[in-house]
């Protein structure tokens, strides 16, 4: 052994020193950066696996809303809905079901929810239901025509439309679509049958309108409103305003 | 002569040997360490291999998957971070594709008139493949990216050191940096939910079922029915990733 290390030129030895030290180093390096458990499956720390699993579930998932909600997923399972969860419409409910009357969940009731399923596009598969919005009832929110736990369309009400569809479809369009017709035309029920010699009227006063869209009117804050006085005082109000479109 | 020769073979047996106890140190500190608990302890990984099915003909394109992921795993709002998001394509007359994703599809899709002859149009929700042999996994200079024991590829964000060198190796465009931690994030299956025996958010609130999940291997399970019933296609498949992300009714168009 003596003998071997005698062999050993001097410049190798002492080259040997640096080469002890970077060894060292390395190891003592790798000690303090390389984490404990990195290696343990694989080329990787073991702990991130955790890392990810402890993360919070958010959606609670189906199985947990029909444990108190089993009446109303009852009905959402026999109905075209059966495949639509209840999380898609009223949002993650993981903190509801922990603390169900701190955190409510809700329900979007606007408009714009629906048809982002339901609104046609070209790129849709066929015989998905559809409609185009904008002529589709406009201004009437989804859920007054259509339970969406059992969204079976309703057959639209077609007394006037059956005759009268060209302004059946402009007053969908607008303002007044939720005003049914005989609000403003008195109709016999001979109408039906004789319409020619039983015509509906139609207002003959301006305080017709102004019942609702006077200054002092009871109405919704989103009627319009005019000074009865001084605004046309000359004209009926359908002689200058078209009340099935009316303007704005 | 031959004492030299001998003594030559000795040092070079010495050598190997001191090298092999040096390896052994080096590998002992990579395996040794503390027990790692699991906290979702009946899991076993290795009895499991995740895949995703996504039947595109089913796919309605209302943008509720990308808005779950979004609300399920904290994903940054703002059109550039998804971990999910689809994507529609609309094939022209003359070949012609024009594909559009406006904020992931996350606010729907509007119609959008073509000059053209539309030859036929469809919506493909994208993620992470989550391939069996995984471009980004390879790349990661520091171990952050990994594949775990079920196949599920996962980020370490506190190794992660933000080069994005798997940003540009995944081929699917399914990384994005987090521009709170400035490290990589992508789809993760929800492995906290799929550890738990729930299926990932946007495989809970997909409304037509266009997209399943569950074992690749194994026998009957959901995604077992759908690889039977349909032809099935993947992502680029050319690249050799073999992917975990299999779809029905994939276009020759979808890249």
């Amino acid at each position: 052994m003596r003998n071997i290390l005698n062999a050993i030129p001097d410049q190798i030895k002492r080259l040997a020193i640096p080469v002890a030290l970077v060894i060292v180093g390395f190891i003592v390096m790798r000690h303090f950066l390389v984490p404990a458990d990195f290696g343990l499956y694989g080329r990787y720390r073991a702990g991130a696996v955790d890392e990810t699993v402890s993360r919070v579930t958010k959606y609670a998932g189906h199985k947990a809303c029909a444990e108190c909600h089993d009446d109303i997923v009852a009905v959402k399972d026999k109905s075209y809905h059966r495949g639509l969860e209840c999380e898609v419409c009223h949002g993650p409910g993981a903190l509801h079901i922990k603390d169900s009357g701190g955190s409510r969940l809700s329900a979007p009731k606007d408009r714009g929810y629906c048809p982002l399923c339901h609104e046609y596009l070209p790129s849709r598969p066929t015989g998905f239901p559809q409609i185009v919005s904008e002529s589709h009832n406009p201004l009437k929110p989804c859920v007054s025509c259509h339970n969406p736990h059992e969204p079976t369309p309703p057959s639209a009400p077609k007394e006037c439309e059956a005759c009268h569809a060209e302004i059946a479809r402009s007053k969908a369009r607008s303002r007044h679509g939720d005003l049914a017709c005989t609000l403003c035309h008195k109709t016999a029920e001979k109408h039906k049958t004789d319409p020619r010699n039983n015509l509906p009227d139609k207002p003959t006063s301006r305080d017709f309108c102004g019942a609702c869209h006077a200054e002092d009117a009871v109405a919704s804050q989103e009627v319009p409103r005019v000074d009865m006085a001084t605004h046309g005082e000359k004209y009926v109000c359908w002689q200058c305003h078209y009340p099935h479109l009316p303007e704005r | 002569m031959d004492e030299t020769a001998c003594q030559r073979r000795e040092f070079l047996r010495q050598l190997l040997l001191s090298c092999f106890s040096l390896g052994g140190i080096l590998a002992g500190k990579g395996t040794a360490g503390p027990a790692v608990s699991r906290s979702a302890e009946e899991y076993d990984p290795r009895s499991h291999s995740w895949g995703m099915g996504i039947a595109i003909d089913k796919c309605i394109g209302c943008g509720r998957c990308a808005d779950a992921c979004k609300k399920e795993n904290d994903v940054p709002t703002g059109p550039f971070f998804f971990r999910t998001w689809i994507e529609r394509y609309v094939i022209l007359e003359g070949g012609e594709v024009v594909v559009d994703s406006p904020n992931g599809g996350l606010d729907g899709f509007k119609l959008q008139p073509q000059e053209k002859t539309v030859i036929r149009s469809f919506f493909v929700p994208k993620l992470c493949n989550q391939c069996d042999s995984p471009p980004c996994v390879q790349v990661c200079p520091v171990g952050a990216t990994f594949k775990t024991r079920d196949g599920v590829i996962l980020v370490d964000s506190k190794r992660c050191i933000g080069c994005r060198y798997c940003l540009q190796a995944c081929p699917y465009g399914a990384r994005f940096i987090d521009p709170r931690s400035r490290t990589a994030e992508k789809c993760t299956f929800c492995y906290h939910r799929i550890v738990k025996g729930l299926v990932p958010a946007c495989v809970e609130v997909c409304p037509s079922q266009a997209r399943i999940f569950g074992e690749t291997k194994g026998g009957a399970s959901p995604l077992a029915r759908f690889m039977r019933m349909y032809k099935i296609g993947v992502l680029k498949p050319s690249l050799n990733t073999s992917p975990k992300v299999y779809y029905a009714g994939l276009d020759m168009e979808v890249r």
